[in-house]
């Protein structure tokens, strides 16, 4: 947990209310949450979670994929799978949602100042990233070659897509986005987002790579990393578990001897490669 | 002559050809030539005869099935130093897709019927050659294998 700006219990979820809903795609929305008590921040690091609590359905763990340099509103990209985030979606703004957190580890943004650095994501993954990007992007200078790889299930799955267009709109970013399935229609690259690794600029022994997307697409893009030459060490990937406490307590985020929620959720790849391709740890 | 030189320089350079020697790349660059093709333009239709392969100089290539009253589905697209196309090697020599670039893309082309007598006639070559197209070949069906996970679906990773 990020002690400067927790809440004050980490286990009681204090009021938020929401003040924006967005949909992004045709089952991913965005809520913009505000503190109900008073407007207080709630400053956290690129990567870290938060426990949403949707009174009367249950609580899950959510990335927040706003800007950290803008702590008053609290951003979360969700989408809907089940119980908890189907009911999340139905909520309408001047609702109320209950929060605990941040929680969690984070991208080590400031530590890859001087590298290039590469984010590798596909579908959702690339909400938790969005902090980092927006905190590498105000730094810019700081960074060398600074590449975004994206892959989505199809054209119309592309997630924050006029951002990426931004972005890749801009001379000091490469982003590259390919798609699983495409008609005729799409003009954009079609294939596996490992493929990208292959080619983005990026320098492999300067490099820290950041990813984030399904565990499957997550070992895949490890080994084209290291085909590249990234060394394990200076890769961060973001692992999912299920999670009750959120705070290191109850065990069930347990992977091996770490706590997803407190050790993780973002682990340097060199301390968890034994355990990556396990399941159910 | 400039153009022959430059295509050499090319091959040479590409990570497909490494560890080929001179004599061979000589030979391989001398079944070479540049090609254009504009946004829309189609490379090669499918059940047309394959009597060349591509490498990808710069530009976009889809690789695209077409189906009769909807639009065609692009299998993969070939990129920047892709190298496009093995129907070449395999009976009955005819592509099984469509390739359409999809914006402005140079490539080399490799005549296959001058490069398939070259490697008939010496075993040695040609089992280089296949060696590099069966890493392609493997690469691409990795890639599929993933793409057919459907990895960002709904539901459980
Ligand atoms: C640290 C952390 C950060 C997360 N960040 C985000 C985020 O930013 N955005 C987001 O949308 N989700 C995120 N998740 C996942 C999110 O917590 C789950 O999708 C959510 O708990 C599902 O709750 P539910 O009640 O709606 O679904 P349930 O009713 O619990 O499950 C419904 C279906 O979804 C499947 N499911 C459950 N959890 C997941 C999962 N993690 N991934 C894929 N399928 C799942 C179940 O197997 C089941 O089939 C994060 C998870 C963790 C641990
Ligand atoms: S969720 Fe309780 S220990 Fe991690």
């Amino acid at each position: 947990m990020n002690e400067m700006t927790a809440l004050k219990d980490p286990m009681v979820p204090a009021p938020f209310r929401i003040e924006r809903v967005r949909k992004e795609l045709s089952d991913t929305f965005t809520i913009d949450l505000v503190s109900a008590e008073r407007r207080r921040p709630l400053s956290f690091l690129p990567g870290q979670f938060n426990m949403l609590y949707v009174f009367g359905v249950g609580e899950i763990p959510i990335s927040i994929s706003g800007d950290p340099a803008d702590p008053e509103t609290v951003v979360h990209t969700t989408r809907a799978v089940g119980s908890v985030t189907n009911a999340m979606w139905k909520l309408g703004v001047g609702q109320t949602i209950g929060v605990r957190g941040p929680f969690g580890t984070s991208w080590p943004v400031e530590k890859a100042e001087g590298c290039d650095v590469v984010i590798v994501t596909g579908g959702i993954g690339l909400a938790p990233l969005r902090p980092a990007i927006y905190q590498i992007m105000a730094n810019r200078a700081a960074y060398g070659n600074v590449c975004i790889l994206y892959g989505a299930r199809t054209p119309e799955d592309i997630l924050f897509r006029k951002e990426l267009e931004k972005w890749r709109g801009q001379f000091d970013l490469q982003v590259d986005v390919t798609v699983d399935y495409a008609t005729g229609r799409w003009a954009g690259r079609v294939g596996v987002v490992t493929k990208l690794i292959s080619r983005g600029g990026f320098d492999p022994h300067q490099t820290v790579a950041l990813v984030c997307g399904p565990e499957i697409m997550m070992r895949f893009a490890v080994e084209a990393l290291a085909e590249r030459g990234v060394p394990n060490e200076r890769i961060y990937v973001s692992l999912e578990r299920n999670m009750k406490c959120g705070i290191g307590f109850c065990g069930h985020c347990q992977l091996g001897g770490d706590f997803v929620c407190k050790d993780g959720p973002v682990f340097g790849f060199d301390k968890i490669a034994h355990k990556f391709a396990i399941q159910e740890l | 002559m400039v153009q022959e030189i430059g295509l050499d320089q090319l091959i040479r350079e590409h990570p497909f050809f490494e560890g080929l020697d001179n004599a061979t790349l000589e030979l391989i660059a001398g079944c070479a030539a540049n090609e254009r093709f504009d946004a829309g333009q189609y490379v090669f239709r499918e059940g047309q005869p394959a009597d060349k392969f591509y490498m990808v100089r710069h530009g976009s290539v889809a690789l695209e099935v077409r189906a009769p009253g909807r639009d065609s589905i692009v299998l993969q697209t070939c990129d920047d130093g892709d190298v496009m196309g093995w129907s070449w090697l395999v009976p009955p020599f005819r592509w099984k897709w469509d390739a359409r670039a999809t914006r402005l893309s140079r490539l080399v082309s490799f005549d296959a019927i001058c490069l398939r007598g070259k490697l008939d006639a010496d075993p040695a070559l040609g089992y280089a050659m296949y060696k590099r197209f069966v890493r392609v070949i493997a690469e691409r069906l990795a890639h599929a294998r993933l793409q057919m996970l459907d990895l960002y679906g709904a539901g459980k990773d």
